[in-house]
């Protein structure tokens, strides 16, 4: 669990941002996190509402937009998506492959913020 | 109330990550080779860096950093091999970051080092997200923890370079199946090199310390191009 430790990282990253840009009140947050990020979106919500508490970000929500896993064959010159999580081969031809093209994400996308 | 959408774009963890591309650019260019072993709690990993430390350190100049939760007990044991060696207590924090590396390495001369070994704390989940600007990142998986480990934790897999299947002179008591586990391996990360080893007794590791030497002398040019110094203390440190 370093859900919290991500929770933080945001908070930190958003700070950054609001303040070079002058931005106030930050509503929502969008958030890409990859399947294999190793984050868990349940547990990163529950971390969001302890980390924010006394922060501007306190009555913010996150919405996170889960990435699934996305591999690059060689073969078959294609990005695919393997079987599993645990299977990192292509689905048509069976050819393992390490090439992830997406599924790795942890990014703040974009904030919505008062008019 | 209105609200605009204001793009961002932003790596969660951009700071760590910068930080450990600092990191790797200084570990490269001081010609030292950083490897970071990761694994669950109890599955071997001060053992095997033990036998790393004491049989590499008449041949090379060695030093590790140890994370854990709490105590020193890894770093004393460590000790036993070479004095290089600090504890990283993290209180209640479950992995280690690239400042915590940073500051563990204040007053050493990296230039003065063949290899930093950096033992993560017992974790399968948290070090996945962490670069700390390591060159490799070994896992260690023991024969006793069962061959599906692969399957349960696939992130921590894919993102090591190198797995270290620990305790084999245990393998048959515990029925465990290493074709099973190096099929498994292949599976959440294609073409990773593992090795089958015993700390304790010694089996496999020479193809460890082969590994590594032909990591050195595969870096051994950059290295050479940097003047060497002999003492790991640094007397005067900015």
């Amino acid at each position: 669990m370093h859900e919290l430790s991500i929770a933080l990282s945001i908070i930190d990253e958003i700070g950054d941002e609001t303040e070079a840009r002058g931005l106030n009140g930050v509503e929502v947050i969008h958030l890409k996190v990859g399947v294999f990020s190793g984050i868990d979106r349940d547990a990163l919500l529950f971390a969001w509402g302890l980390a924010c508490e006394g922060t501007p970000l306190e009555h913010s929500r996150l919405d996170i937009e889960i990435i699934p896993l996305v591999i690059y064959c060689a073969v078959c010159d294609q990005n695919r998506t393997p079987p599993s999580v645990y299977q990192l081969c292509c689905p048509a031809c069976n050819t393992p492959s390490e090439t992830i093209v997406t599924g790795r994400e942890l990014e703040v996308v974009s904030l919505e913020v008062a008019a | 109330m209105n609200t605009r959408i204001v793009e961002v774009r932003a790596k969660v963890l951009r700071q760590n990550d910068l930080l450990a591309y600092a990191l790797r650019d200084s570990f490269r260019a001081s010609g030292v080779s950083v490897i970071s072993l990761v694994s669950s709690p109890g599955s071997g990993k001060t053992t095997f860096l033990e036998k790393l430390l004491s049989v590499l350190a008449p041949e090379f100049r060695v030093a590790a950093l140890v994370g854990d939760l709490a105590t020193e007990n890894d770093a004393s044991r460590l000790r036993r091999a070479t004095p290089n060696v600090r504890q990283i207590t993290t209180g209640t924090i479950c992995h280690l970051d690239a400042q915590m590396i940073k500051r563990a390495l204040e007053g050493w001369r990296l230039d003065a080092l063949d290899f930093l070994f950096i033992e993560n704390v017992g974790n399968l989940v948290c070090p996945s997200s962490y670069d700390l600007g390591e060159e490799l990142r070994f896992l260690l998986l023991s024969a006793t923890e069962g061959e599906d480990k692969p399957l349960k934790y696939p992130t921590i897999f894919n993102s090591s370079d190198v797995a270290i299947i620990t305790k084999m002179d245990m393998a048959e008591a515990a029925e465990f199946d290493a074709a099973a586990a190096r099929r498994n391996i292949e599976g959440v990360r294609p073409g990773m090199q593992i090795f089958e080893v015993s700390a304790k007794t010694g089996l496999g590791m020479p193809h460890v310390f082969q590994f590594l030497r032909d990591t050195k002398s595969s870096n051994a040019q950059v290295a050479e191009a940097f003047p060497r110094a002999g003492n790991l203390q640094s007397t005067n440190k900015a």
